[in-house]
């Protein structure tokens, strides 16, 4: 039974809409905590430069296709979704899903060739963020995706089509973090 | 004058130091003597029994919110003097670094102090160099420069009679000044939870006068006692 | 015209639950907050234990604790360390925020639960993990983290140094849950409040304790993403041999101190706030007089709140940053201290031409001002770079935040508790009993934290087991001086055992407490006492500002948000 606190909406914006925008600002906070630090520690050691060559930039930018590509799927999931195209949004969330699975996959087998390059957390710091902010990030991917699929499901039988936007809001945000640590991790040489 | 009531000023920036401290002492008395003398009268004047009806007061109309305005405004004010001498004495004491030939190198550790003098030749890492624990000798009236360590956890090396205070950081070295204007010997503290020995880390500090100094010197350098040469290295 | 929106407890949607259902697993707003409430109570009790080891230790050094033991220097800064930790983050956060906040956010806004009850109840659970888990550091090998709350490291990151291998993770993981707790609190908080409002209820008339909670929110969730995130680099330096924070391996340990700081110095303002506004609606109340200029105090708490984040760095002057940095934080930092003095200010311009009445409440409320007061301005001492040289870790800092901290986690809690307990539990607490309790707490409060300014600017640092090995801090006047705040510590902890006997007294007492029994004006005394599930028979419509006594029109001195004009 749900309270009557949560069917209104006195400014306006969908309370949904309002409670996943918190958590998106909690998330940026906690992401650009982690990023300041490396900043911080990037200029302050010219080292840094060096260590970053050895990430592998065809495979980053692999990895940021799939993420702009499943983000365009979610996209196309709202679209469906505002029309009351329930089964056409579950199947782009499915799309949007299986990219990350793929962002998964891909950065198992990057990680997997670094470590027994003997590139491991512990090498030296420049890594010690690297694993932790890209792994911090892709625990988010791997929540959004089980999110996703469960949305999905209600999605196809008609239920709760406005969680497809909820969802597809998570996921852009999950796809900026992305955006920002991919210069940082492997173009900035 | 206050704190040097409870805690002797031995160093030439103490009375500095001092000065701040109670010039917001003095500041901070009134707006608090004013603000609770305020405060207590309105609650005698308006409790109940004096005071059966209340006023409607919205404190928005401008001749109400300037009770608060121009108070605040005040407060700003003596905050510019705060920060104007706030920071000429910290300057003085932390950003600047007065020239001198007299260095003393403290390496501070789980859970001792480790002071390296110079000895009779006034420079560090040469063999009359006099290393001891838990005991920095100085000459009063000389500037030194401190060179602080630390070999693992952060450290503070306190002196409260110099009022002094400096963080040691592992992997770093670092420098600042003081020059003793007391003879004596005083309190040497470690001012960062360093770990369960935190509170065994007492040192002492000697101020000297130039004789009792070099008597010092000649009776403790490298000739007699010495410790383990490694703790020297500092780095 | 009023809108009749019915709620579910206007009819019998679902049977009442079972009492795991109704008591334990539950997602009533009302219930959550009395599980805060409870829990945050309870670490209180066990925070307040450590303090009384630990100042037994002080007074009387190397002799066994009755009720305790031998409090040995590892087991003295594990009892500091934990402390300051269980204090501000087990109990003035989930009392303040979690527990008043659940309570008064549905009720004080008309409507009949927060907007995400499940959510609500699973902050809850994760909270209460978080503080089992902390517990349980008392119990494995090496014992309780010892580090102190603030965890540099590279003491907080190596066992070797810290010798509490396993006690510094299970710290860090506790505190880290908490975190994440609070944050799923906070989506209700202002959800609720932005979007559940009453119709009619304009932004300024919503209460001000409903404000500060919304706001104190927000600064939590914009601060805290830092330190956790440096919460996860310290675990790893931990148990992976990572060296984010070690400087043999290119890390950095004063990266720490600006993320914990950078959360540390906000942090104090989300406690603050919670009680500023408790302080705020009790003021009101007991002086039947509007809040004094509420846009102003609205637009001072968000300046307040923006300022509060560039400020840190002044805990760590002397720390080894650039010492030009310093100059910057001091001037924000004293700068800060203008709308701190501004509300104080409004608070006691509230007063004015006020008509009193010295409830217990009401004596907690203007005890916050008075306590709170002395916290602020010696803050400024230690805000003025040049200064803070010398008082940096000495017991001045200490008074100083037992005069913002106990004010704020204590005061704040009992005016609040003692003002809102006929409503929450629907039954009067006894006044002579609770007038007993107070004096005996703020006296003595008093007792104890005065004697410590003295002392810091006598030169006793902190963190220090035993003085003795300090000539100058080991004569019989300062340890006469030390064994008097212990004693006055004994007398206040004795006297809440008076509280405990109110409290249980009160709420077995067959006599019901009315619904409005303060005659306040805001919509938490519109509903029964206590509050059913789903609050309201109907839900109310507001027709004005939450303060409205006194008003020259009525005869009455006041006037409910929620009667027609």
């Amino acid at each position: 039974m749900r309270p009557i606190a949560n069917t209104r909406s006195v400014s306006g914006v969908p309370t949904a809409r309002l409670a996943v925008w918190w958590v998106i600002a909690s998330e940026i906070v906690i992401f650009g905590g982690i990023l300041m630090s490396y900043l911080m520690h990037r200029l302050a050691h010219g080292l840094w430069a060096d260590y970053a060559s050895h990430t592998t930039t065809w495979v980053g930018a692999l990895n940021t296709f799939v993420l702009l590509t499943s983000s365009l799927s979610a996209v196309l999931a709202h679209k469906c979704a505002v029309n009351g195209d329930g089964p056409g949004a579950a199947k782009r969330l499915l799309i949007t899903a299986a990219g990350g699975l793929i962002f998964v996959v891909v950065k198992s087998f990057e990680w997997t060739y670094e470590i027994s390059h003997g590139y491991t957390i512990t090498t030296n710091t420049f890594w010690s963020f690297y694993y932790t902010a890209a792994g911090l990030h892709a625990l988010h991917v791997i929540a959004g995706v089980v999110i996703m699929l469960i949305v999905a499901a209600a999605a196809k039988k008609g239920r709760d089509l406005h969680r497809v936007e909820i969802i597809g809001i998570y996921w852009h945000f999950v796809d900026l973090v992305w955006i920002f640590l991919f210069p940082l991790l492997y173009i900035a040489k | 004058m206050l704190i040097e009531a409870l805690v002797p000023a031995a160093s030439s920036y103490a009375k500095d130091i001092d000065f701040v401290w109670e010039l917001v002492f003095w500041f901070v008395a009134f707006w608090f003597i004013l603000s609770e003398g305020i405060f207590f009268y309105f609650i005698m004047k308006f409790r109940k029994k004096n005071s059966p009806k209340a006023e409607y007061i919205s404190g928005e109309e401008k001749h109400q919110k300037k009770w608060i305005t121009y108070p605040h405004i005040a407060v700003l004010v003596c905050d510019v003097f705060i920060v104007v001498a706030a920071v000429k004495v910290w300057y003085d004491v932390k950003q600047d670094l007065p020239p001198t030939d007299r260095t003393v190198r403290i390496m501070s550790s789980q859970w001792a102090w480790t002071f390296t003098h110079p000895g009779p030749d006034g420079k560090l890492d040469t063999a009359d160099d006099i290393i001891k624990n838990d005991e920095l000798h100085v000459e009063v009236d000389q500037l030194y420069h401190y060179e602080l360590h630390s070999r693992d956890v952060l450290h503070d090396f306190s002196v409260p009679v110099f009022r002094l205070k400096q963080d040691a950081i592992p992997g770093r070295t670092i420098m600042g000044w003081f020059t003793p204007t007391l003879t004596g010997e005083f309190d040497i503290q470690c001012a960062e939870i360093c770990g369960i020995g935190h509170g065994l880390m007492g040192a002492r500090i000697f101020i000297e006068s130039k004789e009792q100094h070099d008597s010092w010197m000649a009776k403790n350098n490298p000739r007699g006692e010495n410790l383990l040469l490694a703790s020297n290295e500092g780095r | 015209m009023a809108e009749t929106i019915s709620t579910h407890a206007s009819h019998d949607e679902h049977h009442d639950p079972s009492f795991i259902w109704k008591y334990v697993f539950s997602t009533d707003h009302k219930m959550i907050a009395k599980q805060y409430m409870f829990t945050g109570m309870a670490m209180g009790l066990i925070g307040a234990f450590m303090a009384y080891a630990f100042r037994m230790q002080l007074a009387f050094p190397g002799m066994d604790v009755p009720l305790f033991g031998l409090v040995t220097p590892a087991v003295y800064n594990s009892l500091v360390t934990n402390h300051g930790t269980i204090m501000i983050f087990w109990v003035a956060m989930p009392v303040l925020i979690a527990a008043f906040g659940n309570f008064l956010i549905p009720l004080m806004l008309g409507c009949d639960d927060m907007v995400f009850p499940r959510i609500n109840m699973l902050s809850y659970w994760i909270f209460l993990l978080s503080a089992v888990v902390l517990l349980t550091s008392f119990f494995v090998p090496g014992g309780a983290f010892g580090g102190a709350w603030t965890a540099y490291p590279p003491l907080s990151a190596k066992a070797e140094y810290s010798l509490t291998p396993l006690g510094s993770s299970i710290w860090v993981v506790a505190v880290g849950l908490e975190f994440i707790a609070f944050l799923l609190g906070g989506i209700n908080f202002v959800t609720t409040a932005m979007n559940s409002r009453a119709p009619g209820m304009r932004l300024y008339d919503i209460p001000i304790v409903v404000w500060m909670i919304v706001i104190a929110s927000i600064l939590f969730m914009a601060s805290v993403g830092p330190l956790l995130a440096g919460a996860a680099m310290l675990f790893m330096d931990q148990q992976v041999g990572t060296a984010f924070f070690d400087p043999n391996k290119g890390g950095d340990p004063i990266l720490w101190q600006h993320l914990f700081w950078f959360f540390g110095h906000p942090e104090v303002y989300v406690v603050l706030l919670p009680a500023l506004g408790i302080t705020a609606d009790v003021i009101c109340t007991f002086s039947r007089k509007k809040l004094f200029a509420y846009r102003t105090v609205l637009m001072t708490t968000f300046a307040t709140g923006v300022l509060s984040f560039t400020v840190w760095a002044h805990h760590q002057f002397v720390a080894g940053i650039d010492p030009r940095m310093a100059n910057i934080f001091t001037i924000t930092t004293l700068l800060i201290s203008v709308p701190i003095a501004e509300l104080c200010f409004v608070y006691i311009a509230t007063l004015y031409g006020g008509s009193i009445s010295l409830t217990t409440p009401m004596l907690w409320a203007l005890s916050f001002i008075a306590t709170f007061l002395i916290g602020g301005v010696t803050g400024i001492f230690l805000g003025a770079s040049g200064a803070d040289i010398y008082m940096h870790d000495t017991y001045f800092v200490l008074a100083h935040f037992h005069y913002t901290f106990y004010p704020i986690a204590i005061i704040g809690t009992f005016a609040g508790f003692t003002y809102w307990f006929p409503k929450m539990f629907g039954k009067m607490m006894d006044e002579r009993l609770g007038k007993i309790h107070f004096w005996g707490s703020i006296i003595p409060f008093n007792a104890i934290f005065i004697p410590l300014f003295y002392l810091g600017v006598a030169g006793q640092h902190r963190r220090i087991f035993d003085f003795s090995n300090y000539p100058e801090l080991a004569t019989p006047e300062m340890q006469a001086i030390r064994i008097f705040a212990t004693v006055s510590l004994l007398v206040m902890l004795a006297f809440q055992f008076v509280f405990f006997y109110n409290c249980i007294k009160s709420w077995m007492s067959k006599e019901k407490a009315p619904d409005n029994p303060w005659k306040a004006n805001t919509l938490e005394w519109v509903a029964p006492t206590p509050p059913p599930h789903g609050n309201f028979k109907e839900l109310p419509t507001v027709y004005r500002g939450p303060y409205e006594f006194s008003h020259p029109d009525r005869d009455e001195d006041y006037w409910p948000q929620n009667e027609p004009a």
